[in-house]
């Protein structure tokens, strides 16, 4: 019978919550890593047992994380007991080593002069689709490295960072990070990637050469409101049967793009808040997406203190409120932008994590919901594995 | 021996209960101490110091002997009492917050 795994990232650790096919019983194992960030953890869609997780501290800077076993174990690449016999004597321990390719150059700061780039931590790790050593990192301040070996080295694919517009990118409040990477699945070599708040970026060479994605955007607080760079944009998401059809949760605006990012348009339509975080597609239908409406930038809780996730059936526009199970009153919680995933069951699960250490799932689409944890640390990511 | 105290965090990451003791050649300074740590838990590098410029990472500090000695040079000896073993080089993360 089919199982779900649930990989849930905190502010102090990380949790996995596993179930079988009917998603009522969870079981609940973490924290793993405990008082440590966790920013994200993924598995590898080809070898679901290896799981890379990135582990980050104020302290003691980047740790990557490593699983061959599903989550049951954890090692730092290249540090586990078979690699310190290695014949090459001293194990290298660069697993954490991100280092920016050449002079690093400068980025636009808050307060518009330039300021050097500084690697602070992996916000997003995506698994390769088809070889579980091959796993790209997208990092703050803004750029895309890779491993080819498990996690063990990193190398930066530094044609992002140097594109033109680099220094007129700038930090987000939540800084410079490159939290979205998706690769097509039916081209490999094409990879769209998302920086807040400098905007979406795509490559079709496999990451040697990157352009700027970001047409039909528009930031009225920026001073361009249709600049080719400056858009803060919060997550993409695509159906891996169509990836061409890009769907966008921008500070304010939901967008979509027909065309793999080269032109977007406004999908809002009745949200009552086109402000928010995640935004995710349902594994069979296409056209099907969700969203979490945020009241403002400022006001980081959703309208009304009620909790509720939107469906779009129709690609966007025209929305419904899904609200069975989810507090509808008193509710100031946030969901970040990697705290969204579905899993490919049927009927399809989707489950989100909030600030307020919640992680609710859905059985059925979205109709209705229950929390399977209530009380862990604020959730930063949540992402759901479909075992055999 | 040199006796060296991790703070709680790092001695989960690199799996190691109490103190560590280790051989340390030449001379016993910062740096000496912690090529070596890093050399038997190599999953520990870039958490105290940087991996390119071999900076103290801002929030760790070195103590030893009552002493902090976070702002001593890296090549600077080490106290007598560090170098014969009666005394920790102790690693903490700095208390931060409020």
């Amino acid at each position: 019978m089919s199982s779900v795994r649930i990989l849930v990232g905190t502010r102090k650790g990380a949790f996995i919550l596993i179930a079988d096919g009917a998603r009522k019983r969870w079981k609940v194992s973490g924290p793993h890593f405990a008082g440590w960030e966790i920013y994200h953890m993924k598995g590898s869609p080809v070898a679901p047992d290896r799981i890379y997780a990135s582990q980050t501290s104020g302290w003691f800077g980047q740790i990557i994380q490593r699983s061959d076993d599903g989550g049951k174990t954890w090692n730092t690449p290249g540090s586990g007991p078979e690699e310190l016999r290695s014949a090459d004597g001293m194990p290298k321990g660069e697993s954490n080593k991100f280092v920016y390719d050449g002079v690093p150059g400068t980025h636009q700061w808050y307060d518009g002069t330039q300021h050097p780039w500084e690697f602070k931590r992996v916000w997003h790790l995506e698994p390769s689709l088809n070889d579980p050593e091959h796993v790209y990192a997208g990092v703050e301040d803004a750029a895309l490295f890779e491993s080819r070996d498990g996690g063990k080295s990193w190398r930066e694919l530094s044609g992002l960072r140097k594109h033109d517009t680099g220094p007129k990118w700038q930090p987000g409040a939540g800084g410079m990070c490159l939290h979205t990477i998706l690769i097509d699945p039916k081209n490999p070599q094409r990879i769209s990637v998302a920086i807040s708040a400098a905007g979406a970026f795509r490559t079709d060479d496999g990451g040697a050469t990157w352009k700027p994605i970001n047409r039909g955007l528009r930031s009225q607080y920026i001073p361009d409101p249709t600049a080719e760079v400056g858009h803060c944009v919060h997550r993409i998401a695509m159906h891996p049967s169509r990836p061409d059809t890009l769907f966008m949760q921008k500070h304010w605006d939901v967008m979509r793009s027909d065309d793999g990012g080269d032109s977007w348009r406004e999908v809002s339509g009745n949200l009552p808040s086109d402000f928010g975080f995640p935004i995710d597609v349902h594994a069979h239908e296409p056209e099907t997406i969700y969203v979490v409406p945020i009241k403002s930038d400022s006001e980081h809780y959703p309208p009304s203190g009620r909790l509720r996730v939107y469906r779009s059936r129709s690609g966007g526009n025209e929305w419904e409120a899904l609200t069975k199970g989810l507090p509808q009153r008193n509710c100031y919680v946030n969901v970040l932008r990697d705290a969204m995933s579905v899993d490919s069951l049927e009927p399809c699960g989707i489950y989100f994590g909030t600030t307020g250490g919640q992680v609710y799932a859905s059985a059925n689409g979205g109709d209705t919901w229950k929390p399977i944890v209530r009380d862990l640390p604020a959730v930063l990511s949540v992402e759901v594995q479909t075992l055999p | 021996m040199i006796r060296i105290v991790l703070p709680p965090h790092l001695r989960t990451l690199a799996r190691v209960d109490g103190e560590v003791e280790l051989s340390v050649a030449g001379p016993i300074t910062q740096r000496s101490v912690l090529d070596a740590v890093e050399a038997k838990y190599p999953m520990l590098r870039g958490t105290m110091r940087d991996h390119v410029t071999q900076l103290r990472r801002p929030l760790v500090r070195f103590f030893a002997c009552g002493e902090d000695l976070s702002h001593e040079s890296p090549d600077t000896p080490l106290p007598d009492a560090v170098a014969k073993g009666s005394e920790p080089f102790v690693i903490i993360g700095a208390i931060a917050g409020g």
